[in-house]
């Protein structure tokens, strides 16, 4: 009944760990693979599709089928940093729709708190291929001030303030308390926000994502496998993608590829953003949201400081209620990739299995989005809208 | 006032950038222009970005620009400038902000390109207040 859908989320699993000293990646990977595969009622020998980002270990996803053990007919190794596991939603549900795979396995798993992080430079490795890196590695480039260059122009060109980016981390932390796993559990205030250490202007430490180790997986199923797995499953009405890049030096940094992604993603599943009941949205760092939440048309552009002040994304009190797991900003960021949870936290609000503190009452239609890579460089956005089973 | 300067890492150089590393050397800032289209593209090609020609020619800019966008990195042990400066030939590049007071630093203001050795003796553009 209700809107039609290609493909349903049946299975949604957020690993419990936000620190794996005593585990492997590949493990982890199997770890939420196994937890998603019972949230569906599906054991893995009905995957036949397999999607992961570039970053696992091996060749593509060669060597994490093998280690689970899965036998596929289909493959997507897509990587568009932290919003691969949003594009793979809808890669997923194109490779069904066109029958390529029946049950589609994506997994996310890495362990940058128990490594230690990586810098941009040393991950960027070979230099003489990459093409752009002479120009970028000397001057030190570091995920912290490269977004701090994008709320920076955000500020200059239409006035916002550490203030108004502050309310975003505040919403998360109200969300955060309630959830028993997440690395940030204090409710934090503006104040708190704006007077924590400065990291790279204009953004403080609580404008920024916490590291976590951990990771995340979805099951993807064709709607005639959905229909015999019962009412928890999620139809997936619309999804879009598109990256972001710097334009051989003509670009924008006050806006993001959401402004692609979102569109599509909205025109496919036949709704406005004035549909969408709850919001998973990429919160990187506060900017990240910002940014987006103007893009994806939830408000006007330049009007998004405004918008999530005064506790508009806290649930109960605000329009648009967002990442109540705590998100990326308060709950975790597994591998420094927090696509997944995004999608699994939406999952959960159009189940009405979110905590009842924050779950919002009805929630039929969702919407989950991902940033990955630096939205003032290089960046992949990628957004799906989500349908409760009777939506 | 100048703060204390952080040690620069050499650029990755290949034959296609060869020339512009061997331009800052002589205190010289090249772009890449279309032969066909006529746009200048930041980082410089061999195939233009714009129209996929694959006549494109150096020519040095001004040197001259103004801040697009910028950010302290204060929680590094020499804090720096990151920038996007707009060159008045209206491309935007990556560089850092030098011999500047930080206080003194932001958004439009006019800057002038000034170069710094490298670890291994390569030279860096960089930009300073005017």
């Amino acid at each position: 009944m209700g809107r039609s859908s290609k493909a349903y989320i049946a299975g949604a699993f957020e690993h419990p760990t936000r620190k794996a000293v005593d585990k492997t990646i590949a493990q982890l990977h199997a770890e939420v693979a196994f937890g998603a595969l019972q949230d569906a009622g599906l054991s893995k020998d009905d995957v036949d599709g397999y999607f992961c980002d570039g970053d696992v270990p091996g060749l593509g996803g060669l060597s994490m089928a093998e280690y689970m053990g899965l036998n596929l007919k289909y493959i997507d190794s897509t990587e568009t940093g932290g919003s691969s596991y949003v594009v793979h939603v809808g890669h997923a549900v194109d490779a069904i729709a066109a029958g390529k795979c029946n049950v589609a396995l994506i997994t996310l798993a890495g362990r940058p708190k128990a490594e230690g992080v990586v810098s941009l430079a040393a991950r960027d490795g070979d230099g003489g291929k990459l093409p752009e890196r002479g120009f970028e590695i000397p001057y030190a480039p570091v995920i912290t001030n490269m977004y701090g260059m994008a709320a920076m122009r955000h500020m200059y060109e239409y006035g916002t303030t550490s203030e108004q980016l502050a309310w975003i981390k505040v919403a998360a932390s109200h969300h955060a308390q309630h959830n028993e796993r997440a690395v940030l559990r204090d409710v934090v205030t503006v104040e708190d926000v704006v007077n924590s250490p400065v990291i790279s202007d204009p953004l403080h430490r609580l404008d920024c994502c916490v590291i976590s180790d951990g990771g995340g997986a979805l099951i993807v199923v064709s709607p005639e496998i959905a229909k015999t797995l019962g009412d928890r499953c999620v139809k997936v009405l619309g999804s879009g993608s598109a990256i972001g890049h710097l334009n051989s030096g003509k670009f924008d940094l006050t806006h993001t590829a959401a402004v692609v992604s979102g569109p599509i993603a909205f025109e496919e599943a036949g709704v406005t953003p004035a549909d969408i009941d709850y919001a998973s949205i990429y919160d990187s760092f506060t900017i990240t949201v910002l940014e987006t939440i103007e893009d994806l048309g939830f408000c006007a552009k330049g009007e998004g400081g405004k918008f999530v002040s005064d506790g508009n994304l806290i649930s109960g009190v605000g329009k648009l209620p967002f990442n109540t797991d705590g998100g990326g900003l308060c709950n975790n960021h597994p591998s420094n990739r927090g696509g997944i949870t995004k999608v699994v936290e939406a999952v959960r609000q159009l189940r009405g299995e979110a905590h009842p503190a924050v779950q919002i009452p009805d929630c039929t239609i969702a919407l989950a989005h991902g940033t990955g890579g630096q939205i003032s460089a290089r960046h992949g956005s990628a957004t799906v809208i989500l349908g409760r089973n009777d939506a | 006032m100048s703060n204390p300067e952080r040690t620069y890492v050499d650029p990755s150089i290949n034959m296609e950038t060869e020339a512009y590393w061997n331009g800052t050397k002589e205190g010289k800032l090249l772009l890449k222009k279309c032969c066909s289209c006529g746009e200048t593209h930041f980082y410089p090609r061999a195939i233009c970005p714009y129209c996929f020609s694959s006549e494109t020619e150096w020519y040095e800019a001004s040197g001259k620009g103004k801040i697009y966008s910028y950010s302290i990195m204060r929680r590094a042990q020499i804090p720096y400038v990151m920038a996007y400066v707009t060159l008045d030939e209206g491309i935007t590049m990556m560089t850092n902000i030098v011999e500047s007071d930080f206080d003194s630093v932001a958004v439009d203001k006019a800057v002038e390109v000034t170069f710094r050795k490298t670890e291994g003796d390569h030279s860096l553009p960089v930009f300073r207040l005017v």
